[in-house]
Parts: C-alpha cells; structure tokens; sequence
C-alpha cells in the first residue's frame, strides 16, 4: 500500500509533528483554520484524546523518519480528564529528550506548550517560532 | 489490515476545492493499493452523496471508509452514520481534516496545500488499514438518580428526574434546604422571596414519593461506575426525638440557655444551640448542637424525652444509575484588611449586608449607628489579574444594583455610591442599572492598578478612588457603610467531591465539563453530571438551567434501562504485562486493578470506568498498553503517510476547467447535480426559482451549487430581477 517516494514537495519549512487533543488544542488549530490564519503547510497535526496519552516511541519515530520536530499542544490545566495533566505531559517530553539523546537527537526537537480552544493566533505563532528554532538546528 | 477501502475526497463546495486539487487527488488515490473506490465530490455531507456512499460500500463491498472534508468535529458522526447505514462498523471509518486544518490555513499556497493534503489523505488510509471492528460496550443501568446538593438548582432537578418516573436520592450537607437562595431575601427580576421559593420546592417534591431526601449527609465513598454506582453517604443525627411533641420541641428551642455561631447569618449574630436557620426552614425539624449542650444538664434533663442525644450518625449504602453534582459555591471570603474588612468596624461583604437588610426591617443598623450611606466596592476577590480568581462572577454587579435599588426602597433616605470597573448587567438585568442611575445612586470607575483605598478619619470611614470617569479625578467618599461586592468561589469541599467522583477540576477550582458549548453538564465521568454554580459563577436561573439539562440528560440515559458505552478505551496485553502498578498509580479513575491472569499478575481495565484518556499508556515500561483507535499501528503509519511525497503537478494560473455546453466530454466529469442544473437552462436569464422549477433538485442543493459554479466558469451572475430578489445565472 506504499505510494513510492517521489521528489521533496516545495517547501523548505522545517517539518513539524503536532500532537493535539480532541477536545481543547485541537479546535484551537481548527479556528485558525476557520480564521485564515496562515502557517507553513509543513505542519501535520495528530489529535489525541490527551497529551497525556503520547508516546514517547511515537515522538521518536516521527523524528527518525523525517519530521524536524514535535510540538505538543498540551491542555495543561484545562484538561478535562486530569488536573495533573500538564505534570504528566512534561514527563512525556523529558522522557523522549532521554531517548533523544541516546541517539544523538537535539532535546529542542520536541517541544511543549499549552494551547486553548480558542488559540488561533498562539498556534500560528507557536508554528513560526518553532520553525525558526528548528531551521537553526544542527543537532 | 483493511483491503477494500472506500476513499471520498470533498470539494465542500469550494472551500477545499479553490485551494486543494481534490480531482487530482481523487485520480491519485484510485490508483493505490487496497483503495477500490477513489473519487472527488461536491458536498460529501449532501443526502445525495449519503446514498451513493452507501451504495459504494455494499455494491464494492468495502471494509473501511475515509472521508477528506471537513474537521471531524462537524461530521464525525455523520459518516459513523453512514457507514453503520451500509453495514460496516463505524469504527471501520477514518475522517481526514482537509478543510480546516489544510486549505483553509494554506489559502495562500494551493500547491503546498495539494501536497499537505496528499500526505493527510494517505495517512488516513494508513490508519484507516489498520482500524478495527470494536462493538460498544453495553451496560445495564439501575433506573435511580443521586442529586448531591439540595439548593434551588438540586431541588428542582430533583423534581424533574422524579417526575420522569426515576428513583431519586438527594442528598444535603446543611440540615435545611435551600442552599444560598433562602439567604436572600428578594428575587430579581420577580422579587419572590428567597424562603418562598425553597418552601414551593420542597412542597413539590413532598408530592414524589419516589424523592428521597437525606439532609445532614454527605458523600462518604464511591464505588462501581455508569449505570451501578453505590455511594456510601453518612447521615449525621439532629438529636430530636422522633417522636417528640412538637410544642415539646417549640419550648426547648425557646428555653435553649445556649448561644453558639449562627452560619446562616454569616456569624453577624448568634443563635440558640436548638435551631432552625429560619423559623420557616425545612424540614419542619430544628438541629440540636449537642456539643454545645454538654454542660447544660438541667437543661438537657429537663427535655430528656424530647432530646435524644445519644442519637448516632447512620452510613446508608445507596445504588444510582446516574449522579448529578449541584453543590453549589462559597462567598469569597476577603483576607483581614482587605479594603478594611476586619481591621475597621463598618466594612462588610455584600453577602452580609444581605443578612442585615433582613435582620433590620425599618431602619439599616450597624454597630448600633444608622447606615445612611453605602459604598459598594465591586469585583473583590474577582478578577485578579495576580490574584487567584481571574474569572469574572457574573452576577454580583446584578446582585449589587438589584441590593441598591431594595436598599432605597426600604430605608427610603439612602444614599449609595458605586465604584466599580466594569459594569456587567447583561440582558434584562440592564433594565435595572438604568433604574439605579435614574434614582440617583453614583458610579465610580475605578482599575485595578488604581484600586480604591479605605481608611478611616476621625469617626469617618473614608473611601479614595481615582474615577476614570472624570478624567482620573481623586474622589473621596465619606460612607456609613462600605460594602465589599465579593465573588463566587467554589466550595471548600470540591475538593472531596472531586476525589470521590474523579470529577476534574480547572483552574479556577470548579468542576470542569467536557466541553462549554458541545458537552457544558456532562463531565468525563460516564453518568456524572454538573449543574449550578458548583461548575462556576452564574445566576439562579442559569443555574436551574444547567441542572435541568443535567436532569434531562440522566433521564434519557436511564430511560432504556441499558446504556451503550464508547469502546474508545485502554487495553492490556496480558501476555507482556507484568504487573508493575504505574499505570493504575496514573489512573485518576482508579480503572486499573491488578488481577491474576494464569500464573502471573497483570492490569486489567474497568470497561465501565475508563475514560479513554490514554495517561495509562505512556508509563508502561513494557509498552503493553494502547487505547483502541489510537494503537502504535495507527499513529505510527499516520506519520508515515505524512511523510510520503507526492509528485503533483501545478496547474498554470488560470488554468480552470471551462464547460461551454452539456453534452461534452468534459461534462461528464462533473457531477450529476450540476449536469442537471445546466441542462435544465435555457437560453434566456433564469433565475434561481427558474432553475429550481425545471429540475428535479432540492433549492438548497441548487443554490449551493451555484454558489461555487464561478470556479469552474459554467455560469455566472448577470444581475438582479425587477423586485431585486434573486440573481440570473447565465450559462458562459
């Protein structure tokens, strides 16, 4: 069922893996959308129930097979499943910077923020920020 | 893995269409492996479409679906639908966010966007291969309901769950009931009376035998989930003899040697160790403080037979299907010196005043001098920017004014004045701050980097405030009064509530819904519901509304006596589990118990209790946990599509399908609808009740279509008709 890999699409923005969740980030990402709010189309977005449900070996193959970076759009104290969410996704991310490590991957490669419902203009900026921080990486 | 997967690619009318080549797309995708049915359509959430889905997935016999629209939270369960309609399992169906989250935010790069969207599509069909058949968990439901707080939102949700026909338990902390709303003494905007109100709620639910009411109880434990929770609730006594002689009783509460705090009151008085909040308070049975009693033999001896002071606290084990959480809030309590309060003699909280209004029927008294002028400092303990309740209460500007307007009412000469930073009377209550200002009471706009200052001058309380409203001027105000205008906080015991239930908590400390808009009662507890203030600041018939919504939502769950449950939950594998405790150690839900499976001891999950959430799966060091739709398979083969490329041409500017007439070649392209439309034009203007008339098509179908047929140049506006009612088409 593979498509065969054929040449790079035009974009030199730095490739980034978006872990959302369903309930808070996720619409936020969808409103900037909804608003027009433009960001590089090299932004791919997961959504998750939780960010407290990542994976650190999900993080770790995105970023062994082409991804620039992960950002994950945490609820923080939103979350509508545990107040001790933020604490659980900050785990998540040391956890993957110990793997990254290991193989010699820059921590800065993943990255964490809280993100609301309603944060359109934050995700843009988030997305333009990290992608300047990840285009000036060279591990 | 999925073989015959069904793959539709929407236009959404132009929305997608205008930026992403979904023809192409379409085209690409039929050529891939496992992919039998590719194509592009106009509005894939149309009826139209609906029906040839269906007919796709039987005539092709299909296994899985993904459809490439909108966001998942519009149509989600739209395609569920479908696919349920055609026979396959929903979870066999995969929705790819096309619109939202690529043509829309990448308007600006059409190519790139194509691009995007390719490697989004192939992601969903990776995920889609990968998907399984799951069944919902069904429950069997017990038909009774626990309400946890009897205030006027409990009481009247209470009413409604019975009167639908369910077992119903409501339980109060507070020996009375009636929550906040018998502390005030009127209304807004009916001026009932606070005690009238609890009392026509307490007398209607008398009329329900299937109402249970337990006051003095609270929630001790909580075991079992939707459908079966049991609830252990510890009933404290109230040292009456049941059987005692209500004259009895009358002349004990007089005769009653001893004082003690008076809560209801807020500790302005006290009250007798025998007492009822307020003469009329219900039940029709006073409290006694037997603490208080110990020393007070001849007392106690003397009503021997009317007193049972050996009475114990009963635990009583009680069965919902559903719980409803109304426990309501807590004044804000200002800190000692907060704008005076407690450090000078005539500061008070709105709350209290309150009290006092009702304490003093002809003339306001406080520390025995005559209150004839009233400061009102509003938003304290709300909206602090470094503080930590930055919400707004909502209802204290209207409780204030509404206070203002009773104040001159009652006392008649009375003078008050307002400093305040935002006025937030929404809605018919802005009728009343008009009212206010007509009969003269004065408004101060103050911020909060300028808050107004208290202090006292000689036998004067004097209140500094640099009004916004005439140019930052200082003003002084010499008040009788000053009334601290003081929030909404969540109780003291959410916590415990919290815990009991697993009900998350925000920021602000109040218990969280799913969702403020799509799920605003539910929580994420399965059958746990929130209503009142105990969710966050609102007034008496918002909060009625929320607990009624809750009502009805516990109603309908309980209806059909079982109850079908997502199957999005964590699961174990058994064989690589070795049982060491992290993951029930993260369970909020305690949904993970250890169990013995063969020889070894492994997690297992609650079927009934888990949430979904997937904090379990992170913190298995043997990785053998995933949540069902959201397997390592799933995710990692989505990033894998991502990262696919794909070789897609770039269509030259300008470069945009034209059809000149039906009956081309290229028509046939298009789909059915617009061949429809164009055939059904003649050579003269038509407008869109013509176009209509002389097709078989539903008007909306049709004036969506127009609405994006400039796209593709097939027809365009060439004006307006007489009445200027509707456009002409013209065929290009």
């Amino acid at each position: 069922m593979s498509t065969p890999i054929n040449q790079s699409p035009a974009t030199k923005s730095p490739k980034i893996l978006v872990f959302s969740t369903d309930k808070i980030s996720d619409p936020g990402i969808d409103q900037a959308g909804l608003r027009k709010i433009h960001y590089a189309p090299s932004v791919y977005v997961i959504s998750l129930p939780c960010s407290s449900g990542i994976k650190p070996k999900w993080i770790m193959h995105a970023l062994e097979n082409g991804f620039d970076g992960v950002f994950i759009a945490a609820d923080g104290h939103e979350c509508s499943y545990s107040s001790r969410c933020a604490d659980h996704t900050n785990t998540i991310v040391e956890t993957s910077q110990e793997l990254m490590k290991a193989k010699n991957i820059n921590p800065r490669r993943v990255r964490m923020a809280a993100l609301c419902s309603v944060c359109a203009e934050p995700f843009m900026s988030h997305m333009e920020n990290y992608g300047k921080i990840l285009a000036s990486l060279e591990d | 893995m999925k073989q015959r997967i069904g793959v539709y690619i929407c236009h959404c009318g132009g929305n997608i269409s205008d930026y992403v080549d979904v023809e192409e797309l379409g085209k690409m995708f039929h050529k891939e492996e496992n992919v039998v049915v590719s194509k592009d359509v106009m509005f894939a959430c149309a009826d139209s479409n609906q029906k040839d889905m269906v007919a796709d997935i039987q005539a092709n016999n299909l296994d899985a679906i993904v459809v490439c629209s909108c966001s998942p939270k519009l149509h989600l369960h739209t395609f569920k639908n479908v696919a349920a309609r055609a026979g396959l399992n929903p979870s066999n169906y995969v929705q790819v966010n096309i619109r939202e989250q690529c043509s829309w935010p990448h308007s600006d790069r059409p190519r790139e966007a194509t691009v995007k969207a390719a490697g989004l599509i192939r992601a969903g069909i990776n995920r889609v291969s990968f998907s399984e058949s799951l069944e919902n968990i069904e429950l069997t439901v017990k038909k009774s309901a626990l309400v946890i707080g009897a205030g006027v939102s409990g009481m009247k949700a209470a009413i409604d769950l019975a009167r639908s026909g369910n077992e119903v338990f409501l339980i109060e902390k507070d020996f009375f009931v009636g929550g906040r709303i018998a502390q005030k003494q009127t209304l807004f905007p009916t001026n009932q009376n606070g005690k009238e109100v609890v009392a026509a709620l307490y007398n209607e639910m008398k009329k329900f035998p299937n109402i249970t009411i337990f006051t003095g109880a609270t929630v001790e434990k909580v075991s079992g989930s939707l459908g079966n929770f049991t609830v252990d609730i510890k009933v404290k006594p109230r040292y009456i003899n049941p059987n005692a002689d209500k004259k009895a009783v009358k002349r004990a509460m007089d005769e009653c040697p001893v004082s003690v705090h008076d809560d209801f009151n807020l500790g302005l008085v006290e009250r007798k160790a025998i007492y009822k909040n307020y003469p009329e308070a219900l039940p029709d049975v006073p409290l006694v403080v037997a603490e208080a009693l110990k020393d007070a033999e001849d007392f106690t001896g003397k009503f021997a037979s009317t007193l049972n002071l050996k009475e114990e606290e009963q635990t009583l084990s009680l069965i919902a299907g559903s719980v409803l959480v109304t426990t309501g809030y807590d004044h804000y309590q200002p800190k000692e010196g907060e704008y005076g309060y407690k450090t000078i003699s005539n500061v008070v909280t709105l709350p209290e005043l309150n009290r006092l209004m009702e304490m003093n029927p002809d003339k306001l008294v406080y520390n025995g001098k005559q209150i004839k002028s009233l400061a009102f400092i509003y938003c304290v303990g709300s909206r602090q920017t470094k503080g930590d309740n930055k919400y707004c209460s909502r209802q204290c500007c209207t409780s204030t004014i509404h206070t203002s307007l009773q104040l001159k009412e009652k006392y008649k000469d009375i003078q008050t004045y307002h400093l305040y930073r935002d006025i937030r009377t929404y809605g018919k209550q802005e009728l009343m701050y008009a009212e206010s200002s007509k009969q003269g009471d004065l408004y101060f706009k103050y911020e909060e980097k300028e808050m107004p200052v208290v202090s006292v001058d000689g036998k004067s309380t004097i209140v500094k405030v640099k009004d916004y409203l005439t140019a930052k001027k200082e003003m002084e105000i010499e008040a009788d009064l000053v009334v601290l205008v003081t929030g909404m906080v969540a109780r003291e015991d959410a916590t415990t509530i919290s815990e009991l239930f697993k009900i998350p908590i925000g920021r602000d400390k109040f218990f969280n819904e799913i969702h403020p808009k799509l799920k605003p009662v539910e929580t994420v507890i399965k059958g746990v519901y929130i209503g009142g203030t105990c969710q966050g600041p609102k007034n008496v018939s918002e909060s009625v509304q929320s607990s009624l919504a809750g009502a009805s939502k516990i109603t309908a769950l309980l209806k059909s006596g079982t109850v079908s449950v997502d199957p999005i939950i964590a699961r174990i594998n058994a064989d690589a589990c070795t049982w060491c405790g992290k993951c029930s150690d993260v369970c909020d839900y305690t949904a993970i118990k250890e169990i013995l499976f063969g020889e070894k001891h492994v997690a297992t999950v609650n079927k009934a209790v888990c949430t979904g959430c997937g904090i379990c799966a992170p913190v298995c060091p043997e990785n053998a946990i995933e949540v069902a739709q959201y397997t390592d398979n799933e995710i990692e083969s989505m990033i894998d599509g991502f990262m696919m490329d794909f070789d897609i041409k770039e269509k030259g500017a300008g470069e945009v399908v034209e059809v000149e007439e039906e009956g081309k070649v290229g028509m046939k392209e298009y789909p059915l609808v617009w061949r429809e439309i164009l055939a059904g034009m003649t050579d003269e203007k038509n407008t869109i009740p013509e176009i209509v008339a002389n097709s078989k098509l539903a008007s909306e179908l049709v004036t969506f279509h127009l609405m994006t047929m400039n796209r593709y140049g097939v027809v365009v506006p060439a004006g307006m008709d007489a009445k200027e009612t509707y456009y002409y088409y013209k065929r290009k």
